[in-house]
């Protein structure tokens, strides 16, 4: 770097006669220049995500009204709520669930692409990546008209088949596994696509040698590719943790958190309390439950990366 | 496969080797039947949705009909009726109109940003490289109700101007971020030598870094444009007339009137309003699959 500092600036003539002082200067000016070209941005996260998050800490201190403070007393009246607790568990079920069967099939269809000749590779990993690219709002649309009461396309099929039909979203426990399942579905092509760049990291000698030694397919996934891809799909795992923890989009389009509220999460909670009943207090105070989870899992992710960058390069 | 054949004695040679290639192909057989599986899984709703486009109400009334086919004769009226009666183009417009805005903005402050914290390291850089990379990992259900009080305080509530205002802290973030990899991952040979033709920061940047980069740049400009296309939650929390409203909620809330689903009319305006992403994933696949990949991997 200092070379660069050298010359920049300085014509050949009087390079030569550069004291360290005007350098320190020029320092100083590549700095500014360099700080100017940053100030948008730090504009934006200071103004639009460091001040609204201390800005919900001080909201969710106030009464419904915004006119007096009333400390913590919004957090209590949450936690004495049973509907709040079980806004909790959803979240925490639709959350693991969602993400374990995701990883899972992530892994299971990134092998099975991998396993074919590449040149078939790229039509099938642009087919199975259909779902991550539809807007999430508008294919959840779609779903909730395959599990319609009266005109299920699913329920059709299983009576045809001669099951009876399911009651996807009016029953508690089956509006959950749909929630869980449109999930599922649209979240699984991503994991598919981190995992067959990660797979075809993979050194192929490690392999080769694995074979030299008589291991067979699952003792080379156990011994080789689950190690080489422990840091990947850690940071994938816990990306996903974070962004279907607070998943908004599926459970207010398809159950709107009904029937009797068991399919709430925080994020259509927080909605319902802040927005549809105009308690912007209520709703950041339950909004803000969800910061101790999602920054435990941002500081993995960072150790994750930093490590990951270290062994790129 | 060579090197098993190899180590196993020489008269087995050759029903070794056809014994493996009859493996292989079966593991390739199994590997496409499983694959088909996980295909229709991923492919049903959306193939589901363009059946319903193209149906008639009269063929969607009969519960008897197969759904999963069209028996009784494809039309285009359910499209007709979207165009000519709601408010489906108002969203459109509303639509492109903060998208581009958004993807302009996002790219000029990532990019100027992204330069400066790849290339010119100065006082608390690599702070603020980890800072922005920690603001990606906030999600907007956190924040959506400060910023609602926020817009409402500088009386955009309701307006489509908010969603330029607030979608960049979904997009630009990332957007820094993989730039940065993109960005230090151009050797620094040539702005030494742009620096000895006396060139400018500003020059350099626009001369060197943005031609040689350009492959990053559209990604973070795909990344930036899928997610101001889909976003849904700050529409759905600060806008409520139509005349304002965006795609996805303007789908999702205002096409449904009263009681009375027009499912056909609802997938047609679905379809229609994920075209513009599926389209640019069709044909730029590479850069938005770099895009997505790159997130975790560089940096």
């Amino acid at each position: 770097m200092a070379d660069t500092v050298q010359t920049w600036g300085a014509t050949a003539t009087d390079k030569a006669a550069a004291k360290p002082n005007t350098m320190q200067l020029l320092l100083r000016r590549r700095s500014t220049v360099a700080f100017l070209m940053c100030l948008p941005l730090i504009a934006i996260i200071v103004c639009l995500v460091i001040y609204p998050a201390f800005y919900s800490i001080y909201l969710s201190l106030l009464n419904k009204a915004q006119t007096r403070f009333i400390g913590l007393a919004n957090f209590t009246y949450l936690m004495s709520r049973d509907t709040f607790w079980m806004v909790v568990y959803q979240s925490t079920i639709f959350a693991l669930a969602a993400v374990f069967f995701k990883a899972l099939i992530g892994l299971i269809t990134a092998h099975l692409v991998n396993n074919l000749p590449a040149k078939g590779q790229r039509k099938w990993r642009g087919m199975l990546l259909v779902p991550w690219v539809i807007p999430l709002a508008l294919s959840t649309l779609g779903w909730w008209w395959m599990f319609d009461p009266t005109n299920s396309a699913f329920n059709y099929t299983l009576r045809s088949l001669g099951f009876s039909g399911v009651p996807w979203l009016s029953d508690p426990y089956w509006a959950r596994f749909s929630v869980i399942l449109v999930n599922v579905w649209y979240g699984a092509p991503f994991f598919l696509i981190m995992y067959l760049a990660a797979l075809k990291s993979v050194p192929e000698q490690l392999y080769e040698a694995a074979a030299i030694d008589g291991a067979n397919a699952w003792q080379k996934f156990i011994h080789i590719t689950l190690p080489m891809m422990r840091n990947i799909i850690a940071i994938t795992v816990l990306f996903s943790l974070i962004v279907t923890f607070a998943n908004f989009d599926i459970v207010q389009i398809m159950t709107a958190g009904g029937p009797r509220n068991m399919t709430h999460m925080f994020a259509t909670y927080s909605f319902l309390l802040g927005i549809r009943s105009g308690d912007l207090p209520l709703g950041a105070a339950t909004s803000l439950f969800m910061f101790p989870i999602l920054a435990i899992a941002a500081i993995f992710i960072l150790r994750g990366v930093r490590k990951r960058g270290r062994e790129i390069g | 496969m060579t090197s098993i054949t190899a180590a196993a004695p020489a008269g087995k040679r050759l029903t070794v080797g056809a014994s493996l290639r009859r493996n292989r192909r079966w593991a390739l057989y199994t590997s496409y039947f499983f694959l088909i599986l996980f295909a229709i899984f991923f492919l049903l709703p959306p193939y589901y949705m363009i059946i319903t486009a193209f149906k008639t109400d009269s063929e969607m009334a009969k519960l008897a009909t197969n759904p999963w086919l069209i028996t009784g004769g494809a039309t285009l009226d359910q499209f007709r009726i979207l165009l000519r009666d709601t408010d489906f183009l108002i969203f459109f417009k509303n639509t492109v109109i903060v998208t581009v805005c958004v993807v302009v903005i996002t790219m000029v402050v990532s990019i100027l940003a992204a330069f400066a914290l790849g290339r010119m390291r100065f006082w608390g850089s690599s702070i603020l490289a980890t800072g922005i990379f920690l603001t990606y990992l906030v999600p907007d259900t956190l924040l959506f109700i400060p910023l609602f009080q926020i817009v409402k305080s500088i009386g955009l509530l309701n307006s489509y101007w908010a969603m330029v205002l607030v979608y960049p802290t979904l997009t630009v973030p990332f957007c820094t971020w993989i730039m940065i990899g993109y960005f230090q991952s151009i050797p620094k040979e040539l702005d030494e030598a742009a620096l000895i033709d006396g060139a400018s920061h500003m020059q350099m940047l626009l001369r060197i870094f943005i031609p040689v980069a350009l492959p990053g740049i559209i990604a973070a400009m795909i990344f930036a444009f899928t997610v101001s296309w889909a976003a849904f939650v700050y529409p759905m929390a600060f806008l409520y007339s139509a005349d304002q409203q965006v795609l996805t909620v303007g789908t999702v809330t205002s096409l449904i009137r009263a009681d009375v689903y027009k499912w056909g009319m609802l997938m047609a305006g679905a379809l229609l309003a994920a075209a513009p992403p599926l389209v640019i994933y069709a044909f730029l696949m590479d850069y938005y699959i770099a895009g997505l990949t790159s997130g975790a991997t560089k940096g």
